[in-house]
């Protein structure tokens, strides 16, 4: 075989073309990642005048029993778990409705989508003013329903708390799942369903057999996306409890702000950080195999 | 097994889009149905109401003594062969093809006997464990003609299923169609604009236009006595010769040349038709012959595609089919028109004159 200098020369100019890009990805991602991950071996805070000591693994030993630590880890998983949920099912819901031929879906499409393209933080804000105890429209509403006798501190307690942070993101995001599996019910022929219906399909049939299984791809990218966000939530938490009441819608992001920017102990952050990474990175990669393997499956 | 008809089916999308206009077909078992027409003439409207995916806006549907119209489509026993094919991306061939049967709860079994025995004789055999995203288009096209075969339903209805072959494939997989459906009992809808397929497939044809029958009969009684114009000049490659003339007397005048009208003809205007293969070099004894220049000849291997000016009138253009080895020249070529190969329509109402 003769050399191909056609390719050849197409790989020199692709690695010339996205030099910049990787030099830039370099420098914001694998930089500050490993930095952090170095610094997870140092003592570096207020009883060290702010100057780094190395002091091997003492930062994950104590980690390990941090309680804290643990509480956050747990809200986190609780507060991604459950959003997910609800936004997955309803995001399924809004996309088969909005696939459906009706007067005014344009507009309706562009609607819904959005709460997902207003800032959180204006949005955390809003909703904290709706579960507002004296002047909230959430205790208005039960009132005159009848429904609750005097007004609810609903941001002051722990379990109510976490619901109404729960609920917040998943008004703001369900959004975006929809749109997303919208895309993916687009891409399903209508033959499909007529040939399906010809066999003898009921509709629910058809969902199963037909929707559900040509739309996982789109389901998997959904999950991927809403879990990393959600793990990693800050804004929203912050600006709408800021983490409590006590601790009860503490989430990983919040603890680890509290702990370089509160407490000033960025050895035992870049610790907490360095923990937290590779959890999330893990899960990722596993749904990123998953998807990988469901690919080769439908391929 | 039973026969299908079709009752004063309309279809009207609104006031003035009306695909199907009162349409009354039957197709008895062991026949094979061809709706042909041009795109927009109603064909795969038809297709959608016997399958009860679109609901008729008048009329019935009936199966044997059934009425089907009320029935959603999985409860009429039609198979249906889409033009997309529309194969289940995410099952293997095997599941495509059985789908219909395990929906219907048939023992593992049978489902299992059926699949093999319709796989054989599709030559499906090595190809059932693959995906459809792993077949060629003619592969495609053979697990969709499976997935109707392996039903035994009641009535068959094919929608275009050859139009997304090459044409090579296109004509062996035409050929493959009609020894299949040779030993299918049940009745069957096949829907086409290619007038071929028509021609070479049925034992019946309807050719359709806006929506309404312009003609139903043998393929060869449609391409022998067409109903009207509309039907002479789509059924026949290449295309009828159409004069719309005027008659003086019992004659109508063709360029320089005249011609007699046959006997009993009232109409003032007529339309004078004759297919290009049966206009030949003349002969001793022919009548009526007319001549003219030949301006483009296009060779079709076993013919010639001879196309000329009508001697004093340019606007007639006649084409010819002449044998490749016949020699003629291009200057004056005099083509000889069979009196009984001539076919005459009412000028007003483009119907055929008796």
């Amino acid at each position: 075989m003769t050399r191909d200098y056609i390719r050849e020369r197409q790989q020199r100019t692709g690695w010339l073309l996205v030099a910049p890009a990787l030099v830039l990805l370099l420098l914001v991602y694998a930089f500050p990642i490993l930095r952090a991950f170095w610094l997870s071996f140092f003592t570096e805070n207020l009883s060290t005048n702010l100057e780094p000591v190395f002091s091997g693994l003492d930062n994950y030993a104590q980690l390990v029993q941090d309680g804290r630590f643990w509480q956050s880890m747990r809200n986190t998983a609780v507060f991604t778990v459950l959003t997910l949920i609800f936004e997955l099912g309803l995001g399924l819901i809004i996309a088969l409705s909005l696939d459906q031929a009706f007067r005014g879906r344009g507009l309706v499409r562009t609607v819904a989508i959005l709460p997902w393209a207003l800032p959180t933080a204006l949005i955390a804000l809003a909703w904290r003013w709706i579960f507002n105890t004296e002047f909230g429209v959430w205790n208005d509403i039960l009132l005159r329903l009848q429904l609750i006798a005097s007004p609810v501190n609903w941001l002051g307690d722990p379990f109510w708390a976490m619901v109404a942070v729960i609920a917040a993101d998943v008004w703001k995001t369900t959004s975006f799942v929809a749109i997303l599996l919208l895309a993916g019910l687009q891409s399903i022929s209508q033959d499909l369903y007529e040939a399906h219906a010809l066999d003898g399909a009921s509709p629910w049939q058809s969902f199963r057999q037909i929707t559900l299984p040509l739309i996982a791809p789109q389901i998997v990218i959904a999950m991927l996306f809403r879990f990393a966000q959600s793990f990693g939530i800050f804004d929203l938490i912050q600006v709408m409890t800021g983490g409590g009441p006590g601790g009860a819608t503490e989430m990983v992001s919040i603890y680890i702000y509290a702990a370089v920017m509160r407490y000033l102990d960025f050895g035992y952050g870049a610790a907490l950080v360095t923990v937290t990474f590779l959890v999330l990175v893990a899960i990722v990669g596993l749904t990123w195999l998953y998807l990988a393997r469901l690919r080769a499956k439908t391929e | 097994m039973a026969k299908l008809e079709l009752q004063n089916l309309t279809k009207a999308y609104s006031r003035d889009i009306v695909p199907v206009k009162k349409l009354n077909l039957a197709v008895e078992d062991n026949e094979f149905l061809t709706l042909v027409g041009p795109s927009g003439c109603g064909k795969s409207t038809i297709l959608r109401l016997i399958a009860g995916l679109d609901q008729p806006t008048e009329g019935r549907v009936m199966i044997g003594d059934r009425d089907v119209s009320p029935l959603p489509p999985g409860d009429r026993n039609i198979a249906m062969v889409f033009q997309s094919y529309a194969l289940y991306p995410h099952m293997t061939v095997r599941d495509n093809v059985a789908s219909g049967l395990k929906m219907r709860h048939l023992p593992a079994g049978d489902i299992q006997k059926r699949v093999q025995e319709v796989s054989g004789v599709l030559g499906l055999d090595p190809l059932l464990d693959r995906k459809p995203a792993k077949l060629s288009g003619g592969q495609r096209q053979r697990v969709a003609l499976a997935r109707a075969l392996v039903r035994n339903p009641d009535v068959f209805l094919l929608d275009e299923p050859l139009s997304n072959l090459d044409a090579l494939l296109r004509e062996q997989v035409r050929a493959d169609l009609k020894q299949i459906f040779e030993d299918q009992k049940s009745p069957i809808v096949y829907v086409t604009h290619d007038q071929t397929e028509a021609m070479t497939l049925s034992t019946k044809v309807a050719v359709l236009s806006e929506g309404h029958l312009q003609q139903l009969g043998h393929p060869h009684d449609i391409y022998k006595t067409p109903a009207n114009r509309f039907v002479a000049s789509f059924i026949g490659s290449p295309q009828m010769n159409l004069f719309p003339l005027s008659r003086s007397g019992n004659d109508v005048a063709l360029g320089d040349f005249r011609l007699p009208l046959p006997g009993g003809v009232q109409a003032a205007s007529v339309i004078l038709g004759i297919r290009p293969e049966h206009l030949r070099l003349p002969q001793e004894g022919d009548a009526h012959i007319v001549s003219g220049n030949v301006f483009l000849v296009e060779n079709l291997g076993m013919h010639d595609l001879v196309s000329l000016k009508v001697q004093g009138d340019p606007s007639l253009t006649l084409r010819a089919l002449i044998s490749a080895d016949a020699s003629w020249s291009k200057e004056n070529l005099k083509l000889a028109l069979p009196p009984e190969s001539i076919h005459w329509f009412d000028g007003e109402t483009e119907q055929r004159l008796k």
